[in-house]
């Protein structure tokens, strides 16, 4: 639970900027925010939003990390060259966005670095938003050896074949066989992607294909809704989503 | 959502970015994800100059009725443009 620490001895966090061998063994860069602790820890690869490696991921791995897990945030737009997120972001924009390939390779590789840690437990989770929520449901389906993922409102996971893109080949839901990892998705009910009815497609072919799942439906929230640096921000819903999602990890990563 | 609409046009023309101003190569106009503007999907429009470097871009964000309006105005002054005669 968000703000539930003992004041007795809560974790300290540190945060810094990386370099490491990402898909292809290209050097990137990765945020890498962690616990200041020597007791074994869960790793969480965080993967960032089409408006790229920002400010607000920053943040949420630090997070994430104060709430005990290792998070490895790398940055999939690293191959584009460097300026604000928004600059990098517009640039990735203009050339068709990210190629999933590209993303699955760096999200394997960061999966690799977190077991690598001399004080990992052995359970690595993966998360993120909108495009990330997407990308995390597809490198969890294609890349074995996570324990959790989390999906929030990830548009594009239900897609239609003359939606693909060169960049997008594979609507994630084709991968459902192949999802190991148990599934927490959140979603709001007022977003146009994806909708509710897109959202029950994939809890539907989830349920059919046997998979471990949880959804959660928000009304009253529609895209971002925890996204709390926009007017799409909803406190009372978001705040009960990331309960549900530190619980989520800590029953599949801690345990 | 993700749309992953964006379409590149080449250009000549200058731009006034933080620096000042720079010559223009590319135009790319997407809708998408508003970055800074309350819309939550917005036309994009970025002109940029990807030589220079990622920081030469002029940004703008708008929201379909402005582009719908900003088109036909741009249109309308192309054809003024063109009937004068003047080049």
């Amino acid at each position: 639970m968000w703000n539930s620490f003992s004041t007795a001895g809560p974790l300290g966090i540190t945060a810094e900027i990386i370099t490491f061998p990402g898909g292809n063994g290209d050097e990137i860069h990765a945020y890498v925010a962690r616990p200041v602790t020597d007791a074994p820890l869960p790793g969480i690869v965080l993967v960032h939003h089409m408006p790229g490696w920002d400010e607000f991921y920053l943040e949420t791995a630090e997070r994430l990390a104060r709430h005990g897990y290792e998070v490895i945030c790398p940055d999939l737009y690293c191959r584009y060259g460097h300026g604000t997120p928004d600059d990098v972001a517009a640039k990735v924009r203009s050339e068709g966005g990210v190629r999933d390939d590209s993303v699955v390779a760096d999200c394997a590789a960061a999966l690799a670095w977190l077991r690598a840690r001399p004080n990992h437990n052995g359970k690595v989770g993966i998360i993120g938003t909108c495009s990330g929520g997407r990308h995390s449901v597809l490198v969890a389906s294609r890349v074995k050896g996570f324990n959790a993922v989390v999906d929030l409102w990830g548009g594009g996971v239900v897609a239609k074949p003359e939606e693909a893109t060169p960049a997008r080949p594979v609507a994630p839901i084709e991968y459902t066989a192949d999802l190991e990892a148990p599934l927490l998705g959140i979603f709001g009910n007022e977003d146009q992607s994806p909708t509710p009815e897109q959202v029950d497609i994939h809890e539907e072919a989830l349920r059919q294909a046997g998979k471990a799942y949880e959804f959660h439906r928000y009304d009253g929230a529609g895209h971002g809704f925890m996204y709390y640096h926009t007017t799409m921000y909803r406190p009372t819903q978001a705040m009960d989503a990331w309960n549900k999602v530190f619980r989520f990890f800590a029953t599949h990563l801690k345990a | 959502m993700c749309t992953m609409i964006a379409t590149n046009t080449p250009i000549r023309g200058v731009g006034m970015g933080a620096d000042g101003w720079f010559p223009l190569t590319q135009a790319t106009v997407g809708y998408d994800h508003a970055t800074h503007s309350e819309d939550e999907h917005a036309v994009l429009i970025d002109f940029t100059n990807y030589d220079i470097g990622l920081h030469a871009r002029v940004a703008v964000e708008l929201d379909l009725e402005s582009a719908r309006a900003f088109v036909a105005q741009l249109q309308s002054v192309i054809a003024q443009a063109e009937a004068s005669g003047v080049r």
